[in-house]
């Protein structure tokens, strides 16, 4: 039977439409998917996230030294409170998932990846944990809620503790708080825009779920997570990238810490190579000139040359046109076609985000 | 999930209705039960006009946000007119789908006899409707 978040029965008594993802049944809209994503650009959407797996480390010296080694970011640039977006690489530099790693200072540190790759990230990381002494614990106990959109922030004075509130509003973008009585809060999030992940207990996320609701935040689904992302410009694991595909052929380039030289995280070697050799392919984003939807696996062609595949399409609602991230060779023009149904329709290659959040 | 079906209309087990207008003519479009499946539409890619069509072939799509699905054509035929609205107003179909949402119009010498009725057309939603709360699957048959 598919897996169950503490937040299943607000999701059936809400009407949700439920799907399996990742062995999960997760509400994928709540009637509209284009209401629930022009809800999260222009007010405040609410989000169960609770299907990803958050795995915390509580010795923070053994445990930097595991991540500096683990990951293909330097968790070396972090300090309490920030947070940073990694992936973690095979060693043929290959994707096996992307990730959020939490420095929570004396805490430790808590990593936030992926619902379906839950079972392989552990089976992956508890050996090498294992060779550097670091104990961790998967969090299978929290909850996760994501408030986004323009007015989460405000929307959150209403239900915040005034000590917690106050936390949060002195914090910045993709750092976190924990309030005094645990609750972890992280100005992060999926969708583009301000907003926050919330990390309750389990047994108090349904209560979290009604007041966020009572405030005046709109249920959102997976369906409009998706476009959301994508509109933003961030990639979405087993599409974007997994693990065949390094993170220089997936526009992720930049979360790779190349400084220290020294430091020898897990599929490095091949990376440099990779770098030095010349990057083959780049992910690019491409908008549909003529009103359409991209789905992904479609070729896209310059001229005679079919050039790459798209990895991610959707309708944008924010555009009204259609979009996709696409992998490409790394000569690819400003102009492109893709083939929908057997015809080549004209597109833009443009450098996401698609849809920048001004605020 | 419940879905309106209406008893003077006609119908396809792959979810398209069909109305003999007084013209002559067959008016054709998906179900509300097929738009509920789909999600919120976002383009509808309409047949030419003039096209000669035979029955069951796919001459329209439409996709939804979740994929792309063809309509197909429930009789032979050839496509006289299209709904020209559904180009800038795809969610015409979501909002209206035996009116407004129309997509098509057929000139036919068939009847609509070898159609379902409403009565037939009820079972199969009804079917369909258990299934994917079974299965709470993403997939419908339909779906390419």
């Amino acid at each position: 039977m598919a897996k169950r978040t503490p937040l299943y029965a607000r999701h059936l008594a809400l009407g949700a439409k439920l799907v399996d993802f990742g062995g999960w049944d997760m509400p994928l809209n709540y009637g509209s998917q284009l209401q629930e994503h022009h809800q999260v650009r222009t007010a405040a959407g609410l989000f169960d996230v609770s299907h990803m797996t958050i795995v915390d480390f509580p010795d923070p010296v053994a445990t930097r030294a595991l991540l500096r080694h683990l990951l293909a970011n330097d968790v070396a640039r972090l300090y309490p409170g920030k947070a940073l977006y990694t992936c973690m690489l095979n060693e043929a530099g290959g994707v096996i998932d992307d990730l959020i790693v939490y420095d929570r200072g004396a805490a430790g540190y808590r990593l936030v990846l992926n619902a379906a790759t839950r079972d392989k990230d552990l089976a992956w990381i508890a050996p090498i944990a294992e060779r550097f002494g670091t104990a961790w614990r998967e969090r299978d106990d929290l909850a996760m809620l994501a408030v986004q959109g323009p007015e989460a922030l405000d929307k959150l004075a209403a239900i915040l503790h005034p000590a917690t509130l106050a936390k949060v509003n002195a914090g910045r973008r993709f750092h976190a708080v924990e309030a005094d009585d645990g609750l972890f809060i992280a100005r992060t999030g999926y969708t583009g825009e301000d907003g926050v992940e919330i990390m309750p207990a389990a047994e108090t996320a349904p209560l979290l779920w009604d007041q966020l609701l009572a405030a005046g935040v709109l249920p959102c689904g997976l369906g409009a997570r998706d476009t959301l992302r994508l509109e933003a410009g961030m990639s979405l694991y087993g599409s974007d990238m997994d693990e065949t595909t390094t993170p220089l052929v997936s526009g992720l380039g930049w979360t790779i810490a190349w400084q220290p030289p020294d430091r020898e995280f897990i599929g490095r070697a091949v990376l440099e190579q990779q770098r030095t050799a010349g990057i083959p392919q780049i992910l690019v984003g491409l908008v549909l000139e003529q009103r359409g939807v991209l789905r992904s696996h479609q070729p896209v062609y310059d001229g005679d040359r079919e050039i790459g595949l798209t990895t991610s399409g959707a309708f944008s609602p924010t555009l009204n046109r259609g979009i996709a991230l696409a992998r490409v060779a790394a000569d690819a023009g400003d102009r492109c076609q893709v083939e929908v149904r057997g015809k080549r329709l004209a597109a833009l290659t443009v450098k996401p985000p698609f849809v920048s959040h001004t605020g | 999930m419940s879905s309106i079906i209406l008893p003077e209309l006609h119908y396809a087990e792959t979810h398209e209705w069909a109305l003999a207008q007084d013209d002559g003519l067959v008016t054709v479009g998906i179900t509300d039960h097929a738009q509920q499946l789909l999600g919120d539409l976002v383009f509808v890619e309409l047949p030419e006009i003039g096209r000669v069509v035979s029955a069951t072939e796919g001459c329209a799509v439409v996709e939804s946000v979740k994929a792309a699905s063809d309509v197909y054509c429930p009789l032979d035929g050839i496509i006289v007119e299209v709904n020209e609205l559904l180009a800038d107003n795809p969610e015409l179909i979501n909002q209206d789908p035996y009116g407004e949402g129309w997509i098509f119009k057929l000139k036919t010498t068939s009847t609509l006899d070898g159609l379902l009725d409403a009565t037939a057309y009820q079972a199969i939603a009804s079917a369909d409707d258990e299934e994917d709360e079974d299965s709470g699957s993403l997939t419908d048959p339909r779906l390419v």
